[in-house]
């Protein structure tokens, strides 16, 4: 188990096993994207208040969900990063932040338009988009301070701290945003309690999840890949890659 | 030397030093006096409006002032190497931090609190919400400087890195700044601050316990660079 771990956890694999993981995380994605849209935006009902406006529900509550989980899986690599000191957790750790920061500027622009129609107003100061638009500045801070140090690796470090100590923050800044101020339409999905939605609205958003999902570990590895081959310029395996690449 | 020793030492060669450097002690106040003015400057004199706007005033200058200061916490240690003998001490690395922190909060944050009423009594808050105001500022500037230092930590290796902590801090300042002003806002309205207040004694006791590891974390990170 720990052997099979290392050998993942090698730069020269890794590169390799991503280039073979990303056609079919694609061939997985394509589909799902292309069913879980016709599903929402055509054959799902449409909402009794809201009428055809609440279709945005299939790229926002995705979108919402995504830029959290990131930072959630982020302080997973930021664990790994401080107590095994792996390298591709480093990187895996960085190459997630700009998706992360891609999903929350989607879940605004999205909940903006739909709040617009709904609300009467771009943005109002509601509790969840605030604290999404918090959120935004912890990612854009992670990106800054790693830019803004010369060694990575030492970036990387400091990087990790500070992942954790965000998260520890999101649920305190939440509940603080929450209690100060509160607009927007509760959950209607929860893990604990039977969703209050119809089961054609469902499937859809459901697959539009799992799309984005896929969705992230894909621009992840391209990302991951890119920062890897840049960090390990110097390594005997980036030489042989370029030489096997300009011989074929 | 016993834990407490050093650790008094420590606290007390840090207020030594900020005595000694009075005008540099002095400035977070001047700024906090600054930015007091300018709200009304910016808003207009019409005094509802500032009564209103008070608490949010003082306490968003309160906490500007805060972030203005950090970044000295460990810059001339970090600098002269006393900070490299500091890890290398046969003592907590957290608990110096701790202390640390607690003497550049008794130094440069505890004197805006002197001035704090002053300039709520000059926005216009009526007196007797002065001691809520007072209160809130006690229980919320130690979480300032605690979790501001975590960030100053972070830095310590960037030189000319003021945007980049204001980015860091800012946001995680968010719960202190709401649970603060909203104290001073019930009082000012008749309705018990006693909620937001525990609330912020909460978040205190939080970032006393658990933010000074991580700022030995990241100090250890930027020696050993």
């Amino acid at each position: 188990m720990m052997q099979w771990f290392h050998r993942m956890a090698s730069p020269a694999w890794f590169y390799r096993f991503s280039g073979k993981l990303i056609p079919f995380l694609i061939l997985t994605f394509t589909p799902l994207l292309i069913i879980g849209l016709y599903g929402g935006l055509v054959t799902a009902p449409s909402d009794y208040q809201q009428g055809d406006a609440f279709r945005i529900i299939y790229v926002h509550v995705p979108a919402a969900w995504m830029s959290l989980f990131i930072y959630i899986v982020m302080a997973v690599y930021a664990v790994i990063t401080l107590i095994w000191r792996i390298k591709l957790a480093e990187i895996l750790l960085i190459s997630s932040a700009p998706v992360g920061v891609g999903f929350t500027i989607l879940a605004l622009a999205t909940g903006s338009l739909w709040g617009k129609p709904m609300w009467g107003t771009w943005w109002s100061w509601d509790a969840r988009l605030t604290s999404e638009l918090l959120l935004l500045f912890l990612y854009l801070g992670v990106i800054g301070l790693y830019r803004a140090i010369e060694e990575k690796r030492t970036a990387s470090r400091f990087v990790s701290i500070l992942v954790l100590v965000g998260t520890v923050n999101i649920p305190i800044i939440h509940y603080s945003v929450e209690w100060w101020n509160t607009l927007h339409q509760g959950s209607t999905i929860t893990l604990t309690e039977k969703p209050s939605m119809h089961i054609d609205m469902l499937i859809p958003l459901l697959m539009m999840a799992i799309a984005f999902k896929v969705f992230y570990g894909i621009s992840l590895l391209i990302q991951a890949r890119a920062e890897l081959v840049e960090r390990e310029f110097n390594s005997r395996w980036v030489r042989e890659l370029v030489e096997e690449n300009s011989d074929g | 030397m016993s834990t407490l020793n050093s650790l008094f030492f420590l606290c007390r060669r840090d207020v030594l030093i900020a005595f000694r450097h009075r005008q540099q002690a002095l400035n977070p106040l001047l700024f906090f006096v600054l930015v007091c003015l300018l709200f009304p400057l910016g808003i207009g004199a019409s005094a509802d409006l500032l009564k209103a706007i008070a608490p949010g005033t003082i306490w968003i200058a309160a906490l500007l002032a805060v972030l203005m200061s950090l970044d000295s916490l460990f810059r001339t240690d970090f600098e002269d190497g006393s900070l490299e003998l500091m890890i290398l001490e046969n003592q907590s690395l957290t608990l110096l931090v701790a202390t640390r922190v607690f003497a550049h909060w008794l130094m440069t944050v505890l004197p805006l609190l002197l001035l704090a009423p002053i300039m709520a009594v000059a926005l216009g808050l009526s007196s007797n919400v002065l001691i809520i105001l007072l209160t809130s500022l006690l229980l919320g500037t130690p979480v300032l400087s605690f979790v501001g230092a975590i960030a100053a930590a972070l830095i310590i290796v960037i030189p000319h890195n003021g945007m980049l902590l204001a980015l860091l801090v800012l946001p995680l300042y968010v719960p202190a700044l709401i649970f603060g002003t909203s104290a001073v806002n019930n009082a000012a309205l008749g309705i018990s601050p006693e909620g937001p207040l525990y609330i912020l004694a909460a978040l205190l006791v939080l970032s006393l316990t658990l933010s000074p590891p991580a700022i030995a974390a990241a100090l250890r990170t930027g020696v050993s660079q």
